[in-house]
């Protein structure tokens, strides 16, 4: 399973950072999106996998009898979840408002001088 | 020691930034919200200055969750001095927003939108749990992001494309730094880090998981080769914004860098030596950028990539005295920044363009006002006996005695470039006269017909600004106390976690 999630996490960076480098601005977003799902796996593989050990513990037990999952990789990736949504969100809104102004989809096209500037 | 009172700087500005979304588009109600939450957050950062210099570290275990398993907030002096200074900034920009942010920004929701940024700044300075600084970071960015693009100009989108890229990124690298040091300690908690990272065995995978967090905040704090979004953004926004973003947001990311690189990873050779390297580059790039520019936010914008270097100069060659001169010199550079860019903007409603050929005679036509901008560029530049001068002594003596001849050299190139351009500056937006071009139209003064009212609202915040920078360089010597506690205090960080984990450690 570990392995999988390795190949997973390398593919999603290297594909993250590729896209990253190209000049549209439509694979810069997905690009962005690769990378933060490749960092979210990347946290859950190093909290340590178990399988089906769900982190509930008796109020009686005085010690641990078995392995259990650790919950704070699940709590780490959801907020990280929800926080790129939202940054990902915002950037599509951006990205769509820079292609009506500017009319292009290449990153190379963005620099129009101030209009102090000239 | 608990005390639970050390997050009401965080609150203050959550709860400003609540009441002024009630009162959406009524832009009068709000510019007073906004100017009496910044004034009550920072009564409330000097009582907790005053209260942590005097008492100690103070911590807050939220829900009551004890370290290292919930979340930690702790402020000791380097936390609170920063939160001290953020509020400084803050007030002034509130103060000049009132009048210096045109209407239109303002109905779209500028005022909350400016307090959720100082909530998150306020909230990453005091926080002792890594993941919940990252979760900061997030707040300051998003919020910035807003205020970057609000007002939609195309220029201005452009910069913020740039600017959201990279913030993005490396917030991608900060999470994955993250990942890797949960993953090899089991914890979250910078002081119980501390403790677990000097006790690993494996100090190659230690350097490998900063390098991840020297690429995260070298973004954020705009370090060579990574800071190409600062200056192709920053000159964008309207000054008030560019005023917090360059006096602030760069600087949570030394702030960053400085929590990060005393407590948890200890700079060895290696890192070190590439914090030092880093630091060359960026001062000389800096000072390259700013020579050439005409427009005087670029030469700011560059100016702050140039002084960056002094910082990340100091934390690399990790000395007392280093540290302390880096520390004194952030302390400057956040007022001095802030107040740099609330100067451009002002230098622009006196004369409607920030193009220094097309600027001129302002000494001739207020010379009070340049008298009063004079004595924060003198400051800038490190004129002694003024602030920028102090944190100098500092880092030439660490850099003899530690045999940093390299960075030595780049920071003198760098204050001289400073000199340079600053002189520059001023002989062409100051002294020189306007230069007459038929055909062009003539220069808009909007600061003339304004009633004296909105001009204090202008100049009271770069006065109070200046007053402070003032004190800062002529009060060295009460300055030089609180950063040399903290450069100890970065040094053996050992009261830090004591104060953190005191429940756990056995009696």
């Amino acid at each position: 399973m570990e392995i999988v999630l390795v190949l997973l996490i390398g593919i999603l960076y290297a594909s993250g950072i590729f896209m990253l480098l190209r000049r549209s601005m439509v694979k810069l977003l997905i690009g962005l999106t690769l990378l933060g799902n490749g960092a979210n796996l990347l946290i859950f593989l190093l909290g340590r996998i178990t399988k089906g050990k769900p982190p509930v513990i008796d109020t009686a037990a005085k010690l641990f009898t078995d392995v259990y999952a650790d919950p704070v990789p699940q709590a780490l990736i959801l907020t990280a979840i929800v926080i790129s949504f939202g940054l990902q969100a915002f950037a599509i809104v951006l990205l769509k408002r820079v292609y009506v102004l500017v009319n292009s989809d290449d990153l190379d096209d963005l620099n129009t001088p101030e209009e102090e500037d000239i | 020691m608990t005390d639970n009172t050390l997050i009401f700087p965080v609150l203050t500005h959550l709860f400003t930034a609540i009441v002024s979304l009630f009162f959406w588009q009524k832009t009068v109600s709000q510019r007073i919200i906004s100017i009496v939450g910044s004034a009550v957050a920072m009564g409330l950062s000097i009582e907790l200055f005053v209260k942590v210099w005097t008492g100690g570290i103070l911590t807050l275990q939220a829900a009551g969750w004890d370290a290292p398993f919930g979340i930690s907030f702790v402020a000791d002096v380097f936390s609170c001095s920063m939160v001290l200074l953020t509020s400084f900034s803050g007030f002034a920009v509130s103060l000049y927003s009132a009048t210096g942010i045109a209407r239109a920004r303002m109905l779209y929701g500028y005022f909350p939108i400016f307090h959720f940024l100082l909530m998150g700044l306020n909230g990453a300075f005091l926080t002792g749990d890594i993941f919940n600084l990252y979760v900061w970071f997030e707040v300051i960015i998003i919020a910035s992001f807003v205020l970057m693009t609000l007002g939609g100009r195309k220029a201005q989108i452009e910069g913020s494309v740039k600017y959201m890229a990279m913030n993005i990124l490396a917030s991608a690298f900060f999470l994955t730094g993250i990942g890797i040091l949960y993953g090899i300690t089991g914890t979250l908690n910078m002081a119980d880090l501390s403790l677990k990272i000097s006790a690993l065995e494996n100090r190659k995978l230690v350097d490998i998981t900063a390098i991840f967090f020297v690429i995260g905040f070298g973004i954020k704090s705009a370090v060579f080769p990574l800071y190409f979004w600062l200056p192709s953004s920053y000159h964008t926004p309207p000054s008030a914004v560019a005023a917090v973003f360059g006096g602030l947001l760069t600087k949570v990311g030394i702030y960053a860098l400085f929590r990060v690189f005393t407590l948890i990873f200890i700079p060895d050779n290696f890192l070190s030596t590439l914090l030092v390297a880093l630091a060359i580059f960026t001062i000389l790039t800096g000072t390259f950028g700013a020579v050439i520019k005409n427009n005087i936010r670029r030469v700011f914008s560059y100016l702050i990539v140039c002084h960056i270097g002094f910082m990340v100069g100091g934390l690399g060659m990790y000395s007392e005295i280093a540290l302390t001169g880096a520390l004194f010199y952030l302390f400057h550079d956040i007022l001095v920044k802030t107040n740099s860019f609330l100067i451009a903007g002002l230098i622009r409603k006196l004369r409607g363009t920030m193009n220094m050929e097309k600027l001129g005679g302002l000494y001739a036509e207020y010379p009070l006002l340049s008298l009063l901008i004079a004595i924060v560029f003198f400051s800038l530049v490190g004129i002694p006996p003024l602030s920028g001068f102090w944190p100098k002594i500092y880092l030439f003596e660490a850099g003899f005695m530690d045999r940093h001849y390299v960075l030595i050299g780049a920071i003198i190139v760098g204050s001289f470039a400073t000199l340079y351009v600053i002189a520059n500056l001023w002989a062409q937006v100051f002294w020189k006269n306007p230069p007459e071009t038929p055909g062009d139209s003539p220069l808009t003064d909007d600061f003339k017909p304004m009633t004296r009212f909105r001009k204090a609202l202008l100049v009271a915040p770069i006065a109070f600004l200046a007053a402070i920078t003032l004190y800062v360089g002529l009060g060295a010597e009460n300055i030089t106390l609180v950063v040399q506690h903290i450069a100890r205090e970065m040094k053996d960080p050992s009261p830090y976690i004591e104060a953190v984990l005191s429940k756990n450690i056995p009696q």
